[in-house]
């Protein structure tokens, strides 16, 4: 089978074409580098992401802290985290790098704060 | 504006986003001791906080890092090398002489400085440059506000939405605004190519099925209090819309991502030229302008698509505004970088003669296969090949010392096949 994708390894963002059977590629042609092969094995036989939202906090001098998973995880999961987010909300101060969620679902990732955010102070 | 009681200081940088920090940090690094950073806004890194995606710092740190993460590099680095910086402080007027007159909640202060960094950066172009005819009704939003409300506001824009312009922002948006429960109608786009980068068309556009109409316009906004509908047309070669062939579509908001514009308001009065092509400042290798001891560097000069450029270039102001304060500045013979056919704009626009340095550059239109040639007047000096070009994807090209040795201006041109 033959398929074109493009590498989101980099903002290089290379078209890859890929000749796989559904197993392993047979052949690629397009990438600048390896992150292109690796990214593809990933892509065509379990796509994976890394998610980047947000969640609510209580007494922050913002309403919200960015996270991310501390690793890509499916695809399919990406709905189901944003989900489950939807329901957390985490009081301040928060320390960037700090976990939100330890380990999410069945995945090797957990969900890490990318940002500091401090207590409100009171007027 | 001059009875003013005033303070000295070496240098001043005007904007404290990435391009503003690592101008700073570059500076202190090469020897400016006596240096500020002056910040608009209540907090430093500039856009990045709102840019919660990942994708920065691939080329400096090797990582996917989120726009929050990449700015708190920085923003440590500043307060480790405790370099001051002044919050919630707009400067009015530069003057060519480089007094800085800034206003902020304690009231109007005057800086007098050896040398200036402009980092003010780049600011959304709005439905008003575009014309797009119909009511003006609440939901129409330029994408990086939309952005900042939804990531650090935590307010919702709407719930059915189009999206003009594929620029990166509006297509990480689409992306966004899917995943908080918004349905994304369609991104329109008025070329026939994208106008971001392609790994986003992939990640945000296509893992989403989020439609991607090409060589579509909106023409119509429709809608007495909120956003009704729309109407997008498809457009001919010369861009303008097809008559007969619009197409309504009932949505509540509407997203532009239609440019960016470096924001030189305070750069013109005090004498930068700027240049046409970039809406930014003619500058030098050093990244001096038009005017002696004033650099400029990131989204300001030109607008970016990747922020590890921005920081890179911001490096060499800093560097460049040091050699100034310390009287290192070396006097060389430079020559002019034209952009021909086929190139957008080529930066620097001045380089010393017979010297090892590296252009940026833009093409006009996608392309495979593409060679790209310096000219001596006539003379082909060098080619260089790029499997692929895009307009959205900035092309860094090194010269060697023997190529840069014209006698006449470089001429940069994209050649026919």
């Amino acid at each position: 089978m033959k398929k074109e994708i493009i590498c989101i390894g980099c903002p290089l963002g290379c078209p890859l074409t890929i000749n796989h059977n559904q197993t392993t590629i047979q052949e690629i042609n397009g990438n600048r580098c390896s992150l292109g092969l690796q990214y593809a094995e990933k892509e065509l036989f379990n796509p994976e992401r890394t998610l980047t939202t947000t969640v609510k906090v209580r007494n922050g001098h913002l309403p919200l802290v960015s996270v991310r998973t501390s690793k890509p995880i499916p695809k399919k999961r990406v709905f189901n985290t944003m989900n489950l987010l939807a329901t957390v909300e985490v009081e301040a101060p928060i320390r960037i790098g700090e976990k939100i969620i330890p380990k999410l679902f069945d995945t090797k990732a957990s969900v890490i704060a990318t940002k500091n955010i401090f207590k409100k102070e009171r007027i | 504006m001059t009875d003013f009681e005033s303070q000295d200081v070496d240098l001043i940088i005007i904007g404290g986003g990435p391009a503003g920090l690592a101008a700073a940090i570059s500076a202190r690094k090469n020897g400016v001791q006596d240096l500020i950073i002056i910040e608009r806004n209540s907090w430093l890194g500039g856009i990045l906080p709102q840019c919660i995606h990942d994708g920065f710092g691939l080329e400096i740190f090797q990582k996917p890092l989120t726009g929050p993460e990449y700015a708190q590099i920085y923003i440590e680095q500043l307060k480790k090398l405790k370099i001051p910086y002044m919050l919630n402080s707009m400067v009015l007027e530069i003057t060519p002489e480089k007094r800085v007159f800034v206003a902020n909640p304690k009231g109007l202060l005057c800086f007098n400085s050896k040398a200036i960094i402009l980092a003010m950066g780049c600011r959304e172009r709005t439905r008003g440059q575009i014309c797009i005819p119909g009511t003006r009704p609440a939901g129409v939003y330029t994408a990086g506000v939309a952005q900042n409300l939804i990531n650090l506001k935590n307010v919702m824009v709407g719930k059915d939405i189009v999206i003009l312009g594929s620029g990166d922002v509006g297509m990480i948006m689409a992306r966004r605004l899917t995943l908080e429960g918004a349905r994304v109608h369609a991104v329109v786009e008025i070329l026939p190519h994208t106008n971001g980068l392609p790994r986003n068309i992939q990640q945000c556009l296509i893992d989403y099925e989020i439609p991607l109409l090409l060589s579509h316009t909106v023409t119509e906004i429709q809608g007495a209090n909120r956003v009704k509908s729309i109407c997008i047309s498809p457009v001919k070669d010369n861009l303008e819309p097809i008559k007969g062939k619009e197409q309504r579509i009932t949505c509540d908001t509407l997203l532009l991502s239609i440019g960016l514009i470096p924001e030189n308001d305070i750069s013109k009065p005090c004498g930068v030229e700027l240049s046409s092509n970039t809406g930014g400042a003619i500058v030098k290798e050093n990244l001096e302008t038009s005017v002696q001891g004033v650099f400029a560097c990131g989204n300001v000069l030109h607008v970016h698509d990747v922020v590890d450029f921005v920081t890179l270039e911001a490096e060499r102001a800093g560097k460049g505004a040091s050699e100034y304060i310390l009287g290192k500045q070396r006097k060389v013979e430079r020559i002019q970088v034209k952009a021909g056919n086929g190139i957008r704009y080529v930066l620097p626009h001045y380089i010393p003669k017979g010297t090892d340095l590296e252009l940026s550059l833009r093409v006009v239109n996608p392309g495979e296969d593409t060679t790209i040639g310096f000219f001596d007047g006539k003379k082909l000096v060098v080619t260089k090949k790029f499997r692929k070009v895009h307009p959205a994807q900035m092309i860094k090209i090194e010269l060697q010392k023997n190529e840069t040795r014209t006698t006449n201006a470089l001429k940069v041109e994209v050649l026919q096949k």
